[in-house]
């Protein structure tokens, strides 16, 4: 057997013997005897130095063709014993992904803060800044600074709870509305007070909270209810600035098919004042229940700020005017979602709380 | 305030669309609440009963035989009894339908034909009167159509919202001006003078007004050959149609000339007045007077009196008149009083005695001093006109003046206007929106100034801004045009506001729901949640007593919450709460303290479920609590209980709540809780600032791993606190991974394990530089406290 023959039979064992393996164990196995020094194709190259200088060349290519194509025999089968081997491994972690036992969603947070949330975005990005202040208030920031003074028959306009602290709580006659001077505060305007007591106009803020009325629940009422009220003082500020600053607002809160009107109305704490009007937002102005045929819906109260006001926090009226508005939230909020009963708001049941 | 558009026709030529003229009055600032075209009732004519027998079965039926035109008689089954023969009713024929949408047709009730109906004037949407048939005067046309008849067809009745600052709009002549103005046509209060009695002896009455500031005017007038009847149907049907019940033709003409004019006026029985003499002054303590309807009141100074010759109360001023002088069938010679009395002691009389009326909620917010004469004329003349054979009047019209309202003039800027309405009007339209609703406008030396003087009717008008208000009512508030202000700075919420939204967020992502409870208690919550606060803040008025006191705590609230939910078979609720919690104030301010807290309640969560709620929400504000553990901590469970820190500052409490209380709440399951100051965080986020910087290390770290036995006595937290510090600035990384007791340590003692992860910023750490770290955290702990190395 020449040498080209001996190389081209100790190719063809070896390729046969790892393609006869069985997995990837028999294959490393049969290793030495495919690449080591004693394999046939290493035995043969021993004898190399025996080999004629003319065929050298020729014999040293056939060993070395012989050997890649061993090496190439020996990387499909080893690569196809890893792959079967990390088959038979995943095979082995199979899930059924709706076996899952344990589950952590997403919280909610309260439809009232979302409404509350929502409308204070709408503003800041109308300019405004958002102010906060006390729940339980003086009689001077809910009523007196607002123009209405103990005796002024529009209180009656506010049922309003009481504290009794005692020994500071300075008790009037009981006439003509007159009582304890700590109360809780009926709307937010009491913070409009201490923010124009406090900063210089230019003012523009908005003021969301919570407020209290002397008012048994009912679905459409609640002792305990959140608004927002805006103020703005400017030089210059008019009646149509108000228009265009609600037209805005409404265009942006709820859309841009809803409009905004005013019509004349009255509030002790400011003149001109004026009913706050948008289109129904159920049947976009064409007349429905909700909005007992009108195409309108009553949102809420505003008006140019009374110059007493202006005076009574140590702006110049003469010199700054300004307007403000104010409108419930919790009707906002379940208007949204058709919710009839403002109560169910309030009752906590997490089958209510999870759907927002 | 319901108007009736036949009525306002009478002051101006009303005319046009329905809906356009309901706009208007709403763009005039009178809501309209209600807008109806009266039902013509096609159908409904002029019958008369002809027949009446028994239905032979039935015994609340009777059968009716009406005759609709001469000699045409229908068979009626009817379920009232009230007419007689001769009688002319409304009767609706087949066919009519209803107001409220009943088709009449023919029916067989237990065996006989009914034909059509007979009609109540509730049926008929003409009031609410129910109890019978509608008995119709005699003078109609019989077979006529009755709205015709009573001269209804086509009319329009308004339901409106007259706001506090409107007395004028509180009468259908005040309507009828404002909307004439608006329509921009001629509106008149027609004459109504009944010349007669002038030159016939005066002197029958006499009017003494002691208080000028009570009554500013007291009109009055002698009207004899009264006879108290029913008055004329129309009357009846603009009464029963502006919400009053017609009672009898003097009653029913002092109503009309109330809601004509807006002026409340009350008739005396003359020979019930001693001498004649009516005087007016303020009650005095202790006095008492009986009422019309019979009620004796108790008076109180400052009430405003109509008193008789011998200085006794024969009526309260504006609000209700006494029995003593009241007329009867049996009245000849009334004295009619029109009087103006001041506005706010009417509205303190009238709430404190619970008597609110339409009289005095005219007077209480004014009424025009100067039509009192033209008042007492209108009465006069419409008395005239149904009594039969006329009425007889007596002496001129007494007229006493108390302390009159100055007519005031206000000096208006056309500039200051524009400016506040924001739309450049001139003068000349100033003075053409004023001057159709009775302000006179006078031009002055100054181009941009006129003089505006006031009417009687409009007490609430006083300043230049009042006036803004009505040419911008007149002009239309839609017609001023819109423009937008821009705030110099730029919208923004506060860091406060911003941490609050942070820590929102943060809640809800730990799954928590957001609740909402009641911050009003019922004071047994207090020990109930076992809170220990002895003086929790108190309303004076509450509605109920379980809503009398502010909570101190978010606990009761949030407890009932999880109760409620458990009793609905939802356990595992955590919900979470951000509110305002009060307290009398430790110093002496006027207002309570009030604090804004966060509270987190985890139904089925233990104490460690709350820390990491705790920790996940420190972490979102790149902060680090500190426990303090603590026993006995109110409403907390005695033993798993810890103060919080943050920053160094305590801002509240962590742990589970008390099972006492949970058995009290009928909760039966664990409930972690979290309770923090929102305003302490808030400020401590702000001093801790942002997140801040270290360059991520290029160098391998080290891990060490030390397990020590620790007495009970000392916090875990504290010897990570020794670690941390022997430790020093290597140390990358400190958890506690396993805590474990077993009976094989020693009594009183648990294992801690932790892992310290050490590198350094600019190398490698040696072996030795691990061990000497290891070794320094060894000592420092085991010298420190009671524990050792396992």
């Amino acid at each position: 057997m020449s040498v080209h023959e001996q190389i081209a039979e100790a190719q063809a064992e070896a390729v046969a013997s790892i393609e006869q393996s069985n997995d990837l164990e028999s294959l490393t196995a049969l290793e030495p005897s495919l690449f080591g020094k004693k394999s046939q194709l290493g035995s043969l190259k021993r004898l190399m130095g025996e080999v004629d200088a003319d065929d050298r060349a020729s014999v040293g290519e056939a060993l070395n063709e012989a050997q890649r194509i061993i090496r190439e025999a020996h990387g499909v089968a080893k690569e196809r014993f890893l792959s079967a081997t990390r088959r038979d491994q995943l095979e082995a972690e199979r899930l059924d992904l709706t076996e899952s036992l344990e589950s952590s969603p997403q919280g909610h947070l309260h439809l009232v803060t979302q409404t509350m949330e929502r409308l204070e975005d709408v503003f800041v990005g109308m300019g405004f800044t958002v102010s906060e202040g006390p729940q339980a208030e003086t009689d001077w920031y809910n009523f007196e600074a607002l123009n209405l003074p103990a005796a002024h028959p529009a209180r009656s306009m506010f049922d309003t709870l009481y504290l009794d602290l005692g020994d500071r709580t300075e008790i009037g006659d009981g006439q003509g509305g007159e009582a304890t001077n700590i109360l809780l505060r009926t709307h937010t305007s009491p913070v409009q007070i201490r923010v124009m007591e406090m900063m210089p106009p230019p003012i523009y803020t908005v003021c969301p909270g919570r407020v209290f009325r002397r008012d048994t629940a009912d679905a459409s009422h609640m002792p305990v209810f959140h608004q927002i009220e805006g103020l703005v003082v400017d030089h210059g500020i008019s009646l149509a600035d108000l228009a265009g600053t609600l037209n805005e607002f409404t265009a942006a809160y709820f859309g841009g098919s809803i409009r905004s009107r005013l019509r004349p109305s009255y509030f002790p704490f400011t003149e001109p004042s004026a009913e706050f009007d948008i289109t129904c937002v159920i049947c976009e102005g064409d007349g429905c229940q909700t909005c007992q045929r009108t195409g309108w819906i009553e949102l809420g109260g505003c008006g140019m700020v009374h110059p007493n006001v202006l005076t009574n926090c140590g702006i110049d009226s003469e010199e700054w005017t300004g307007f403000a508005f104010g409108f419930g939230i919790d009707r906002l909020a379940i208007m949204r979602y058709g919710i009839k009963d403002l109560r169910d708001m309030y009752t906590n049941d997490i089958r209510f709380l999870r759907q927002f | 305030m319901k108007i009736l558009l036949s009525w306002l026709r009478e002051f101006a030529p009303i005319e046009g669309d329905v809906d356009q003229l309901t706009d208007h009055l709403s763009d005039l600032g009178m809501a309209v609440e209600d807008a109806r075209v009266l039902d013509p009732l096609d159908g409904v004519i002029v019958a008369r009963v002809a027949d009446l027998r028994q239905h032979p079965e039935a015994d609340r039926i009777q059968l009716v035989n009406v005759e609709t035109t001469d000699g045409v008689q229908l068979q009626v089954c009817c379920g009232a009894f009230n007419m007689a023969v001769g009688d002319l009713i409304p009767f609706a024929t087949i066919g009519t339908v209803m107001p409220d949408g009943m088709e009449i047709s023919q029916r067989t009730m237990r065996g006989e034909l009914s034909n059509g109906m007979c009609c109540s004037a509730a049926e008929l949407g003409l009031g609410s009167d129910q109890d019978g048939i509608m008995i119709l005067p005699d003078d109609l046309e019989l077979g006529a159509s009755l709205m015709d008849q009573l001269g209804l067809s086509g009319d329009v009745l308004w339901d409106l919202e007259i706001n506090p600052n409107r007395p004028d709009a509180m009468s259908v002549a005040g309507v009828a001006r404002d909307l004439a103005a608006r329509l921009n046509i001629p509106f008149s209060i027609p004459e109504w003078v009944t010349s007669q009695g002038a030159d016939s002896e005066n002197g029958l009455a006499t009017i003494q007004i002691h208080d000028g500031s009570l009554c500013p005017r007291f009109s009055a007038r002698v009207i004899r050959g009264v006879t108290v009847s029913a008055s004329p149907l129309w009357m009846q049907m603009r009464l029963i149609l502006s919400g009053m019940r017609p009672i009898n033709s003097v009653v029913d003409v002092s109503n009309y000339v109330m809601l004509e004019l807006g002026t409340p006026n009350h008739t005396y029985d003359l020979s019930l007045v001693p001498q004649g003499h009516i005087g007016v002054r303020r009650a005095v303590q202790g006095e008492t007077i009986t009422t019309l309807d019979g009620q004796e009141r108790e008076l109180v100074p400052g009430d405003g009196l109509i008193v008789d010759y011998s200085d006794e109360p024969i009526g309260i001023a504006g609000v209700m008149g006494g029995a003593r002088t009241e007329i009867s069938p049996a009245t000849d010679a009334v004295l009619l009083e029109l009087a103006s009395w001041e506005a706010e002691s009417i509205a303190r009389t009238s709430q404190r005695l619970g008597l609110r009326s339409e009289a005095s909620a005219r007077f209480e917010r004014g009424t025009d001093w100067d039509i009192n004469v033209l008042a007492v004329e209108r009465f006069c003349y419409l008395l005239n006109e149904i009594t039969p054979g006329g009425i007889e009047l007596v002496g001129d019209v007494i007229d006493v003046e108390g302390n009159l309202p100055q007519r005031i003039s206000v000096t208006v800027r056309t500039s200051r206007i524009s400016m506040l309405l924001g739309r450049a009007f001139n003068s000349d339209e100033i003075r053409a929106l004023l001057e159709p609703i009775g302000f006179l406008v006078e031009a002055t030396d100054d181009d941009d100034v006129q003089s505006v003087t006031i009417p009687s009717f409009r007490p609430d008008t006083e300043t230049e801004t009042d006036i803004a208000e009505e040419v911008g009512r007149h002009y239309g508030y839609g017609n001023l045009g819109s423009s937008i202000p821009r705030s110099p700075d730029a919208g923004h919420l506060t860091t406060h506001q911003k941490v609050r939204r942070v820590v929102r967020r943060v809640m809800v992502g730990a799954g928590l729901a957001e609740a909402m409870p009641n911050p009003f208690l019922a004071p047994d919550e207090i020990p109930k949640a076992n809170l220990r606060v002895d003086d929790p803040v108190r309303l004076l008025n509450p509605l109920a007593v379980e809503e009398s006191i502010l909570r101190p705590s978010l606990l009761p609230g949030l407890l009932t919450a999880i109760s409620y939910n458990y009793s609905h078979r939802n356990r595992g609720v955590g919900l979470f709460e951000i509110g305002a919690v009060f307290d009398v104030s430790p110093d002496l301010a006027p207002l309570p303290s009030e604090h804004e807290r966060l509270a987190v309640l985890l139904g089925g969560g233990d104490a460690f479920a709350s820390i990491r709620v705790l920790e996940t929400l420190a972490s979102a504000l790149h902060l680090s609590p500190e426990l303090l553990n603590t026993d006995d901590l109110p409403g907390l469970h005695p033993t798993r209980g810890a103060l919080v820190s943050l920053g160094g500052l305590e801002v509240g409490v962590v742990g589970e709540v008390d099972p006492g209380v949970l058995e009290r709440y009928e909760i039966d399951e664990r409930c972690g809780w979290l309770d923090l100051r929102l305003d302490l965080i808030s400020q401590v986020s702000v001093a801790a600032g942002d997140a801040s910087y270290e360059p991520v290390s290029a160098y391998p770290s080290s891990d060490v791993d030390l397990a020590f036995v620790v007495d009970d006595s000392v916090q875990a937290s504290t010897i990570e606190d020794t670690l941390r510090q022997a430790a020093g600035e290597e140390l990358h990384a400190l958890a506690l991974f396993d805590v474990f007791r077993s009976d094989q340590l020693e009594g009183g003692s648990r294992s801690l394990a932790f892992s310290l992860r050490l590198q350094a910023a600019d190398r490698t750490l040696t072996d030795e530089e691990v061990g000497v770290v290891r070794q320094r955290c060894i000592d420092a702990v085991e010298s420190s406290h009671p524990a050792t190395l396992r």
